[in-house]
Formats: C-alpha cells, structure tokens, sequence
C-alpha cells in the first residue's frame, strides 16, 4: 500500500521523517467499518489529494488525523506524537494540524477578524495586539481586506471559506486539512478558494486534501491517493495517477469523472 | 451588506441578523387597539349596567344626593393609585422571578448537557419534574414548604409570603428555561463544535464563548414568552394571600360594599392593565421571530 512502515518511530521526531504517518488504520461507527486498514504518509511542505467516491471514508480519515474522530485501531503519528493515546495532548495536536471544514462553520455571531482572533487568543492565550496584526495580514493574504468587519452571515461562501481559512491558519498549524472545502460553493466563486489553497501549498505549507476537483489536484498535489470502500487502492504522483491508472476500480471512477 | 453594518462595536451583535434588516420599532398602538379598547369598555360598562339593582325611587331629593352609588368609572379612578400599586407589585415578582428562574434554569440546562452522567440525569430530572406540575401547585409548595425565615450563621434572614411566591414562579420558569437552553443547545450545528474543537477550544471554553452566545438569539422569542406567561400568573399569588393587585381588586371591590355592578369594571381594570403590558411583548416577540427565521 504505502511506502515502508516507520510506524516505530521515535519521540523524537526530525522533519525528514513524514510530517504525517498513517499505519493500519481502522475505524467502525457501530457496526460500519468506514475505514479497513487505511496506511499513508505525508512529508512535510507536501500536498497531498485524497479522492474517491462518496461514502469512502475520506472525511472519516482525515477527520482522524486531528482526532476529531478517534480511531477503533491503528496508529497515527503526526510530528512523531501518536493521535491515538488516551493521554495525547489535545491542544497540542491541535496548534499542530489546522483544519477546514466543508461548511465554512465560522462563529456566526462574530465578526471576520474575530474568527481569525478568537482561537489564539483564548486558547493559546497570545497577546492580543500581535494576533490582531498576525490576523489582518492573513485577512490580507486571502484577499479579504475591507472584510474584517462583517459577520459571516454578510460574506459569500467564498469569502467565508477564506476567512476559515485564515481563522485556521492564525493558530500557525504545521499541517492543514481541508475537507471538501469548494464542494459548498459556487462554480464561480470555487476558483477563489482554491487560489488560496495553491498559494499556501506553494509556500511550503503541509496540506492534506480531501477533493473532487480534479483539475486542482492534478496541478496542485505531489501525490494522490485514491480511497474507495475504506481502503486505499492506489496511491501515485498525478500525472501517472490521472494518465495511468492501474486499478479497474481507478479507472471506472476517472472515466466517470474526467 | 452595507458597511453601514459593518462598522465594529455594534451593541449586542448577536441579536442583529445576518443581512440587512428592517428596523424593528417597539409596537405602537394604533387606531385599531383604539377601537378594539372601547368595544371592550363598552362590553364591560353593559355588563355592569345589566347587574345593576333595579334603582329604588329616591325617598327624598336631600337622600338622593348623599345616597347615590359612586358610578363605577369613578370607584376605579378613586381606587386606581392602590390598585396601580398592586400592580407594580406583580410586575416586580414576575421580574424577580424570571431573573432568579433564568439563572437557575441556565444551570440547570447545562446541567442537562454535562459529560457526568449522574449530573445530567438529576437535571434531567429536576427539569421534567417542574415543567410538568402545575404552576399554583408549585406556588403552594413554595410557600408551605419554606420556612417563614432562616437562621444562617445567627443572623436571621426573614422569608416574607412575596419572597416565596418570587420562589414558587421561579421555579416553572427555572424549568422550562433549562429546556429551553437544552433545546437551542442542540439547534447549534454540530460544524461549531467541531470547528471549535479542531481550533483547540476545551468542551467549557466552546459552550461559553461559541454555543452559549447563538443560544441567546434562539431563546429570546420563547424567553419573552415565558415573561409574559410568569407575568399573567403572578396574579395566583392571591390565593396565597400575597397582596398583589388580585388581592387588592378583591379588596376594594369588599370595600365599596361589594356591589355587583362593580365587579366587572374592577376586574376589567386589572385585566386591561395586565393586557397593556403584555401584548407589546407578545408583539415584539412574534417580530423578533419573525426576524430570526430570515435564513443565511
């Protein structure tokens, strides 16, 4: 499946070592397995697609990787920290792994640059005037200037992905997840987001994808992995993914998709 | 999407919707509740006239005069001070009562969401037993259940009648505050919680800071509600002798020598005052509703 197991490794974790390191990984919702032994890794300033047909357990997976869902079996080390311990660090990983959700989710009862804000001052307990300037120069960065002082209700739901984004990005996270995050938009306003994404994976950032848009993924990702009924069943760099595809399974969905 | 909305530090954000509202004006009176006010007067005024003892013809001129049963119209008007009084009385047990229901029912509610087991289940518990009793038993429980005073540290508090009807409304309210906190609780979308998770808020911290306050805009319409409910029942409080404006009516109305052509007016005088009060809240409920239902 994936490359050679470094499950063992140790504490000590070194940034040549994948950033994120997915072994074995099983996860049940009753008696549903969603996911039958799910293996990966991600090296750091790597991006990474994962695709597939609905109901693959792609949500599921990365949802696991900031512990969000916990894990029936399996080990995931992010940075050498196992997520599955009952004695992780929660906050820890969390400052560590930023994620963006499908629906936006901002806190609707506050302003742009207040989501942005919200996080690093009342949970890391930073100093408020430093996140302020740290959170107006990433409202700047996705394109949102003039928009700091709208509440999420007043954005589109392009404008409101890019302040998740940014309320994300402010906790300064090694890694991002980002969950479907254009499949709630408009065709249009789909492009704008996916900017952003870019952008960030071309400064190095760490980012796991879950997508459908498959033009974005063939440009952007260093690697695709391709999930369907809880496993992984082919894992390639794009062009040979979307070009030669190995697996039946691969190729009916592509063919169905492209 | 104007800026005008979004300038910063605007006073209560999260009462104001997500686009751009019309204004919501506190509901004026208009020529309508004018007419609906005199088909009433008119219904009451009949009703006391046809109760009205055939008059006996005047032995003399001089009796007549110093005989002469005060109209009714002006037994409300000599009595309308005290009777006013009463009424501020009412108001001020439904406002204590809703604050001190509020607080407790806040708790209450977050107790029904605990992560401990035992706590949820007692304020589970707590929460139906309260809801479902009916209000003048609770008030009767309070006040035959609590001391008339206590004895805290030697220094003795005193626990006068009003104090414990305050007690008794409080806790229906209490107990449908806390399900009504349960309820907008659980409107929150689940995306909250794990948006506000993944960005490391602890359980306490996300309730507090992100759940809690959209709650607030969820409850007030069915919060006013209750209010204006509370209010309207103070009025039990009669039958335990608190001298609320009932109990005042009653009172005047034996002190006029309980004629019956005067019942209706008095009666219609505490009912009108009660009506004035309430139907601006139920208005301003029914718009804030409204208001709210706008979808994002």
């Amino acid at each position: 499946m994936a490359t050679a197991p470094t499950a063992d490794a140790a504490p000590a974790w070194t940034p040549d070592q994948p950033i994120v390191s997915v072994r074995d990984v099983h996860k049940s919702f009753g008696g549903f397995e969603v996911l039958k032994g799910v293996s990966m890794d991600v090296k750091k300033g790597e991006a990474i697609c994962i695709i597939g047909p609905s109901g693959s357990g792609k949500s599921t997976l990365i949802r696991c990787i900031n512990a969000l869902v916990e894990v029936t079996k399996g080990s995931i080390l992010v940075e050498g920290q196992e997520v599955n311990d009952p004695k992780l660090d929660q906050l820890a990983l969390r400052r560590k792994v930023g994620m963006v959700f499908q629906q936006y989710n901002l806190f609707p009862h506050k302003t742009a640059l207040q989501n942005v804000m919200m996080a690093p001052i009342n949970v890391l307990k930073q100093d408020k005037r430093e996140v302020e300037e740290r959170a107006r120069k990433l409202i700047a960065k996705v394109r949102l200037t003039g928009k700091e002082n709208s509440y999420p209700g007043e954005l589109s739901g392009g404008q409101q992905q890019r302040v998740a984004i940014a309320r994300s990005l402010c906790m300064r996270p090694d890694v991002m997840l980002f969950d479907e995050v254009t499949a709630a938009l408009d065709p249009e306003t789909v492009k704008e987001v996916l900017v952003t994404i870019r952008e960030l994976a071309e400064e190095g950032m760490t980012c796991i994808l879950v997508t459908h848009e498959m033009k974005f993924a063939r440009d952007v990702a260093d690697h695709i992995y391709f999930t369907d009924k809880g496993v992984i069943v082919e894992h390639a760099p794009p062009a040979e993914f979307f070009d030669n595809a190995k697996d039946e399974r691969t190729k009916t969905f592509l063919g169905q998709i492209l | 999407m104007s800026d005008a909305f979004a300038s910063p530090g605007r006073p209560m954000a999260v009462l104001l919707p997500p686009r751009a509202p019309e204004p919501i004006g506190f509901p004026r009176l208009t020529w309508r509740h004018g007419l609906f006010f005199v088909v009433a007067a008119v219904l009451i005024a009949s009703m006391a006239t046809a109760q009205t003892p055939p008059a006996q013809p005047p032995a003399s001129a001089a009796e007549a005069l110093s005989t002469a049963p005060a109209t009714p119209f002006s037994v409300i008007i000599k009595w309308s001070p005290l009777l006013l009084k009463g009424f501020a009385f009412n108001i001020v047990i439904s406002i204590a009562a809703m604050t001190l229901g509020t607080v407790t029912g806040v708790i209450l509610g977050l107790g029904q969401i605990s992560v401990n087991p035992i706590v949820r289940k007692v304020s589970w518990f707590l929460t139906q037993f309260f809801r479902n009793s009916p209000w003048l038993v609770l008030l009767f429980f309070a006040m035959f259940m609590i001391p008339f005073q206590f004895n805290i540290f030697g220094v003795i508090m005193p626990f006068p009648d009003w104090v414990k009807a305050i007690i008794g409304f409080a806790l229906p309210v209490m107990a449908n505050v806390s399900e009504l906190l349960r309820g907008a609780i659980r409107s929150i979308p689940n995306g909250q919680w794990e948006a506000a998770t993944s960005l490391g808020f602890t359980r306490t911290q996300t309730i507090w800071q992100i759940v809690l306050p959209q709650c607030v805009k969820r409850m007030l319409p069915p919060w006013m509600n209750l209010y204006s409910l509370i209010t309207m029942a103070t009025v039990l409080a009669s039958v335990v002798g608190v001298t609320e404006m009932l109990t005042l009516t009653a009172q005047v109305h034996a002190a006029e020598g309980g004629r019956p052509e005067l019942f209706a007016p008095l009666y219609g005088f505490a009912g009108f005052c009660f009506f004035l009060y309430c139907y601006p809240i139920g208005k301003l409920t029914q718009r804030l509703e409204r208001r709210f239902n706008v979808k994002t």
